[in-house]
């Protein structure tokens, strides 16, 4: 038996070594070649978040390919891993040329790495840029006063969604006030309907609601001091009003008993609201594809949307959005190609990008989108998304891309503590003031 | 190819086998000595220098001296994390070890529904990781999984995923799911080798079944159950994939145990020097669990469980 199994052994090993030194000849050889992706040849790489709106771009880069000399290649990285793998590859000689982003806190590192090119002079003496986007939406993407990205795709402000049925069959009226939120919160629990469909197992779709609940309370401020660097900002009352709303939420019943466990991603929350399990819904505006994709037919008659409802005693101005103004294309300070870089985000100004994104169901940030609106699949939606957003005095941008990820990182883990009644509204401020 | 000479000797059979074996030169170890100092000898010095750095991943990394280390032993999210990986890991290995041994020794006789059932407890180990967790992940929903329609029947609360107590066991019992066949398999091989004459003898003297499995099938397993357990508790101190499907180590922070920290720190906060700091840290307590139970257990000083036969 034995002696069978050692010279079986020998042959093995010998297939063990020629295997071993294949991988070996591999991996050697593949960090020869490394180094030559960073975007010669004539190319720019550019990465963007991977999601149905990808083709969009797709086509963008298909146009510009057809006449410029430097081609673009589009790199879509798959939406969960894009953070992580663009961070990576920003550290490696591999790094893209351009690349998708939320402006604020998620470029900040690369800004302070010096990584980025610095487009605020271009955006100030070429026409086509300056005039091409709604200024709030360049604003809001801009870091200390410069700006490193132009705008690329569809608004996605916050809203308050709601099942129609659902209301119409219980007397409620779609809440404007405090009182009126507090009363459809009762009247939806009678009748074991829970109120507000929440994905907290994601944590992201809870920061909404602080998000939302500061900004009424507090005003805008209060989150800018914050964003700009000032941790002693968690300390101002209105954050600790915010976190004791939320435990007065939670603790009413608002979100159900199991919203820990349901989920954004993989679809829970979502169709708790379209199989009338929930009322309503705080989320962002690409909610309605979601819904659109999921249960078409609920989509089309029975989702209604508005506003986030004012806040008893809070002193922010009730038009105010929070969410993702946009997304951004950024250059790497790195490429090769500069000019053919910032001749193809021009493009993005163009009134034939503007329109494939009108036709994908998105709403453009261009100043030229309002009139193209009425060619979208749903009109009313995305006229009244546009005007929510045209009519805000101001637009916070989502806390979790507007800070650093060594801040929004643990904030998402607070509040995920905060919300499963781990930790009380007072433990949450100091949490977050000794986040460094 | 010196080595060939050297077989005649393998062929001789047991006696010949003790002391020198026609073991093959060191050289045959070179791709493998190699290939284990880039993959895992190289990496792992990389993460003790940088767990004296603080490295974003973008600019160079700075000496951080032992901040991060005095970091470490002070932070209370480490504490608790060390401790639900330990928690994790006795939980694993108390559900695990049990179920095992008895399936491992059951697929070790000659029963004729034996090796069709074997190979349907085998399923689970095929498996990827990623898919079994979300698997569960989606019978497990509050609102529209199984578990709301079968758990009320055996007094299980559907939102188990939301609860800290809850959520831990689900992690632990899934693990235990997909690792089970393979410890199962295991002592199946360690049963199979014991010797048909002691259980022979054992009925010569009137032993049953239970004092057979006690005296002879136990005993035996002793180097069987030391080699599965290491196995099973360095796996539970770095299980990772399930907790970041499944729970993103929630509710709150109650499923954040060790690996999932050091993701979290390293990947999401980009804070690479610390999350350097928390493998390291890790290495060093999986290590040494690994080694005093192998001194302990008496399995390092390799004595054969046929001693005296």
């Amino acid at each position: 038996m034995r002696s069978g199994i050692f010279t079986q052994g020998k042959r093995a090993a010998r297939w063990t070594a020629a295997g071993a030194a294949m991988v070996m000849a591999g991996v050697l050889a593949g960090c020869g070649s490394d180094g030559g992706s960073g975007g010669g040849g004539g190319t720019l790489t550019a990465y963007v978040y991977g999601d149905d709106a990808v083709k969009v771009q797709q086509a963008a880069v298909k146009e510009f390919n057809k006449t410029s000399d430097v081609k673009v290649k589009l790199v879509s990285v798959p939406g969960t891993d894009y953070v992580n793998k663009l961070r990576s590859a920003m550290g490696s000689p591999s790094a893209p040329d351009i690349f998708f982003n939320w402006g604020g806190g998620s470029i900040k590192p690369y800004v302070d790495a010096n990584q980025l090119v610095d487009l605020t002079s271009t955006f100030k003496n070429d026409a086509t840029l300056k005039d091409g986007f709604l200024p709030s939406i360049v604003t809001a993407g801009s870091l200390d006063g410069k700006v490193y990205g132009v705008p690329m795709r569809g608004m996605q402000p916050v809203m308050l969604f709601y099942n129609k049925t659902l209301f119409a069959e219980n007397n409620v009226t779609v809440p404007k006030t405090w009182e009126d939120l507090q009363q459809a919160i009762k009247t939806f629990k009678g009748k074991g309907i829970t109120p507000f469909a929440l994905g907290g197992s994601d944590k992201w779709p809870e920061l909404m609601w602080l998000e939302y609940l500061l900004d009424r309370i507090g005003g805008p401020d209060v989150f800018r001091k914050i964003q700009n660097g000032d941790s002693s900002a968690w300390g101002d009352p209105a954050v600790l009003k915010t976190a004791q709303t939320v435990k007065q939420l939670v603790d009413d019943g608002a979100f159900g008993k199991n919203f820990n466990s349901v989920d954004y991603g993989n679809g829970g929350a979502p169709t708790l609201l379209n199989k009338g399990k929930a009322a309503m819904h705080l989320m962002g505006s690409w909610e309605y594809s979601t819904q659109l994709g999921k249960a078409p037919e609920f989509a089309k008659k029975d989702l209604g949307w508005t506003n986030f409802p004012t806040v008893a005693g809070g002193v922010g101005d009730p038009a105010d959005v929070v969410g993702n103004p946009t997304n951004y294309w950024s250059v790497n300070a790195r490429t090769k190609h500069k000019d053919a870089a910032i001749a193809f985000l021009k493009t993005m100004a163009s009134k034939s990008y503007a329109q494939s994104l009108v036709d994908n169901g998105d709403v453009p940030t261009t100043s030229n989108a309002a009139s193209m609106l009425s060619g979208s699949p749903n009109p009313k939606f995305a006229t009244d998304q546009y005007e929510m957003v045209q009519k805000a005095p101001d637009f916070t941008l989502s806390w979790d891309q507007a800070l650093e990820s060594k801040i929004a990182t643990p904030l998402l883990t607070e509040i995920s503590k905060l919300f499963a009644g781990k930790s009380t509204p007072e433990q949450f401020v100091a949490a977050m003031k000794a986040v460094k | 190819m010196s080595h060939v000479s050297s077989s005649p000797k393998v062929r001789g059979g047991r006696k010949a086998a003790v002391g020198n074996v026609g073991r093959p030169p060191v050289a045959w170890a070179l791709p493998g000595i190699l290939f284990f100092a880039l993959f895992a000898i190289v990496p792992l010095a990389i993460a003790v220098y940088l767990s004296f750095c603080h490295w974003d991943g973008l600019n160079s990394p700075t000496s951080a001296g032992t901040a991060n280390w005095t970091r470490l032993f002070k932070d209370p999210e480490f504490r608790q994390a060390a401790w639900l990986s330990l928690l994790l890991t006795t939980i694993s290995w108390v559900f695990q070890t049990p179920v095992a041994l008895l399936l491992g020794v059951w697929a070790a006789g000659r029963q004729r529904s034996r090796a069709v059932l074997s190979a349907i407890f085998f399923v689970p180990l095929l498996l990827s990781t990623t898919a079994i967790a979300m698997l569960f992940h989606a019978l497990l929903d509050p609102n529209f999984g199984v578990i709301k329609e079968i758990g009320p029947w055996f007094g299980i609360d559907p939102n188990i995923m939301g609860s800290s107590t809850g959520a831990l066991l689900t992690v632990a019992f899934v693990g235990g799911w997909q690792f089970m066949p393979f410890h199962t398999l295991i002592y199946q091989g360690g049963t199979r080798q014991i010797p048909q004459v002691l259980y022979q003898a054992a009925e010569i003297d009137g032993a049953g079944m239970f004092r057979q499995f006690f005296h002879i099938t136990l005993p035996q397993l002793r180097n069987t159950i030391t080699t599965s357990s290491v196995l099973m508790i360095v796996g539970s101190l770095t299980y990772f994939d399930t907790v970041l499907i499944m729970t993103k180590g929630g509710p709150g922070t109650d499923t954040t145990i060790l690996p999932y920290l050091m993701y979290r720190t390293g990947f999401q906060t980009y804070d690479l020097g610390y999350a350097a700091a928390i493998a390291t840290a890790l290495v060093v307590v999986a290590t040494a669990i690994s080694l005093i139970l192998v001194r302990f257990s008496g399995f390092g000083n390799m004595r054969s469980t046929r001693e005296g036969m």
